[in-house]
């Protein structure tokens, strides 16, 4: 796998002809049928969430939708999704565990809904209520982000026991765009920020923040077969752990151990 | 989300430093511009008595409003930021403000009694880097959150924060789920967790523990939501009104409990604490009173 820098991954998973989430679906998995709806406020068209068949086996496909031709990228708000897409994951999620069926999150977004809605029907809330609750689901959780992994917006649907990245997907806790118009109070300085921001498939790899990489093969039918062939491995692995407690305290540890920092003597404290 | 950090950090609160410590004795109020007598402004819980304005308080002056007289028993104070990305100017940027701001990071953390209620406490210091989360913040909090489990513990958490800590890169953006994911199984024990949102509470803290009390207060006229202001004014293309992203508005829309006056909060979180006293009863059942 060519490592290649974030500034030009940025351009290769902005490309229109990349593979979107209708694309996964219709390739890799049977019987799909979309299910709608949060049941408290409405449906959010950014987010695409149904039960399919995989390999013969029920699953729950939740993710993002970006569209593809202008009327279906002004539908799906561009992917990025409103307090009650996140809601309709949540509960199709619930769903899935209630019917025993693993869910596969397919995450690609520029981040949450900045709006005026969003904010008023409380954004922060449906995003940590996804946080608190796949932490604790009581089915296993596969989340793959096949592009872009735009902080919080990617982070509500990617708390599972395996996260895996395409081999040129970004993930960041900020875009590039917006760091650096606060580095550098120039936005058009975002190649240069999406390379500080250490946020390629590798890097995170590196980290220990993911469990694998997909690579993408030369065409985006190999791209796809990749996927499923990793999904299949993953959901295999997963089905072999002895029990869901010991599932659910490795997820929980996966997180528990992400984090950097220095041990000091406690005089440089001021207490209280 | 974190358009808003860096301009605001640059102003230094004339809470900054309690005036016992400093010695200033006149300071200026940043609401009305009207001059205060230092010591009657701390012992009015830095709120100015003119224009009724919130100061920004530091951790260490918060726990000394909230926690019984000599209470506080600080725990993990020995955490201090690294720099998992080879950011450009973070290490000085923090080792700087430890400096100025007299802790290594943007929360202070322990445990300490509130009306005799024994507590674990949180108090992020909007002084350091805007009080946004990197590494040690969210280690410190998942720590509070295991150690308040382990004791059976109530946890109480006064939170304002820039969002995520962008010089960590995505070792931020992961804090959000861990200290989430301790925050659950504190709850799963069956135990009580109480937010005050103070100004101003922004991105991922809103967007994880901070939503995620038991029950949520917020200080008056506090900032509170998820994307930066600036970046949705930019998504609709028009000015907000005063009060969007407020307290009130918070409140107004379901998303807090109560918005609690400053000089009020130590007495409504001890009659909360009181109400949850644990053990807990074993199930429900009608109390007898007077036997």
């Amino acid at each position: 796998m060519a490592n290649k820098p974030a500034s030009e991954k940025m351009r290769i998973i902005h490309d229109p002809k990349r593979p979107q989430i209708e694309d996964y679906i219709s390739e890799l998995f049977t019987d799909f049928v979309e299910l709608h709806g949060d049941r408290y406020f409405g449906e959010d068209h950014a987010i695409c969430a149904g039960v399919a068949m995989f390999n013969g086996m029920p699953v729950t496909i939740i993710g993002h939708r970006k569209g593809k031709t202008t009327e279906e990228k002004m539908a799906a708000n561009f992917g990025m999704a409103n307090p009650e897409g996140y809601r309709k994951a949540l509960r199709l999620a619930h769903q899935a565990e209630k019917f025993h069926r693993p869910v596969i999150n397919l995450v690609d977004t520029t981040g949450a809904f900045p709006g005026v809605g969003a904010e008023e029907r409380g954004q922060g809330e449906a995003i940590a209520r996804s946080l608190y609750e796949f932490i604790e689901l009581r089915t296993p959780v596969i989340s793959i982000i096949t592009g872009e992994g735009g902080s919080g917006g990617a982070l509500a649907l990617a708390v599972a026991d395996r996260v895996l990245m395409l081999e040129n997907a970004l993930y960041s806790v900020i875009s590039p765009r917006g760091c650096a118009s606060i580095l550098w109070k120039d936005p058009s300085r975002e190649a240069e920020a999406a390379d500080t921001l250490r946020i390629t498939a590798q890097d995170l790899y590196n980290f220990g923040m993911i469990e694998g990489i997909v690579p993408e093969g030369q065409t985006n039918a190999q791209l796809i077969r990749n996927v499923g062939r990793a999904l299949r491995d993953q959901l295999a692995e997963l089905a072999a752990e002895p029990d869901m407690d010991t599932m659910l305290q490795k997820r929980y540890e996966k997180f528990r151990k992400i984090g950097i920092f220095r041990q000091i003597n406690q005089d440089q404290n001021e207490g209280v | 989300m974190l358009l808003d950090l860096f301009q605001k950090t640059r102003e230094t609160s004339m809470e900054m430093k309690p005036q016992e410590e400093t010695g200033v004795k006149v300071v200026k109020c940043k609401g009305c511009g009207a001059e205060l007598k230092a010591y009657a402004y701390g012992k009015n819980l830095y709120v100015c008595p003119h224009c009724g304005r919130y100061g920004r308080l530091l951790a260490r002056t918060r726990i000394r409003q909230i926690a019984d007289k000599d209470s506080f028993v600080e725990l993990y104070a020995d955490l201090a930021p690294a720099d998992p990305i080879d950011f450009p100017g973070y290490a000085g940027k923090a080792a700087q403000l430890a400096e100025k701001v007299g802790m290594p990071d943007a929360v202070k953390t322990g445990v300490c009694r509130i009306g005799g209620v024994e507590t674990c406490i949180g108090v992020m210091d909007s002084h350091f880097m805007m009080a946004s989360m990197g590494s040690v913040v969210g280690e410190k909090l998942t720590r509070l959150f295991e150690y308040a489990t382990e004791k059976s513990l109530p946890v109480v958490l006064f939170t304002c924060s820039g969002g995520a800590r962008m010089q960590e890169g995505m070792f931020s953006l992961l804090q959000m789920a861990k200290v989430s994911a301790a925050a659950r199984r504190h709850s799963d024990a069956g135990l009580l967790y109480i937010t005050v949102l103070t100004d101003p509470t922004t991105g991922g803290v809103t967007a994880s523990f901070a939503m995620l009390g038991d029950i949520i207060l917020a200080e008056p006229r506090t900032t509170i939501g998820f994307a930066g202001r600036r970046v949705i004014e930019g998504t609709i293309g028009e000015t907000l009104p005063d009060d969007f992203q407020s307290s009130e508005f918070l409140l107004s829309h379901g998303f807090c409990d109560k918005i609690v006056p400053r000089n009020k909060l130590k007495g409504t979180l001890e009659t909360l604490l009181k109400l949850h006293r644990q053990p807990k009863p074993k199930k429900w059942q009608v109390w007898h009173y007077g036997e």
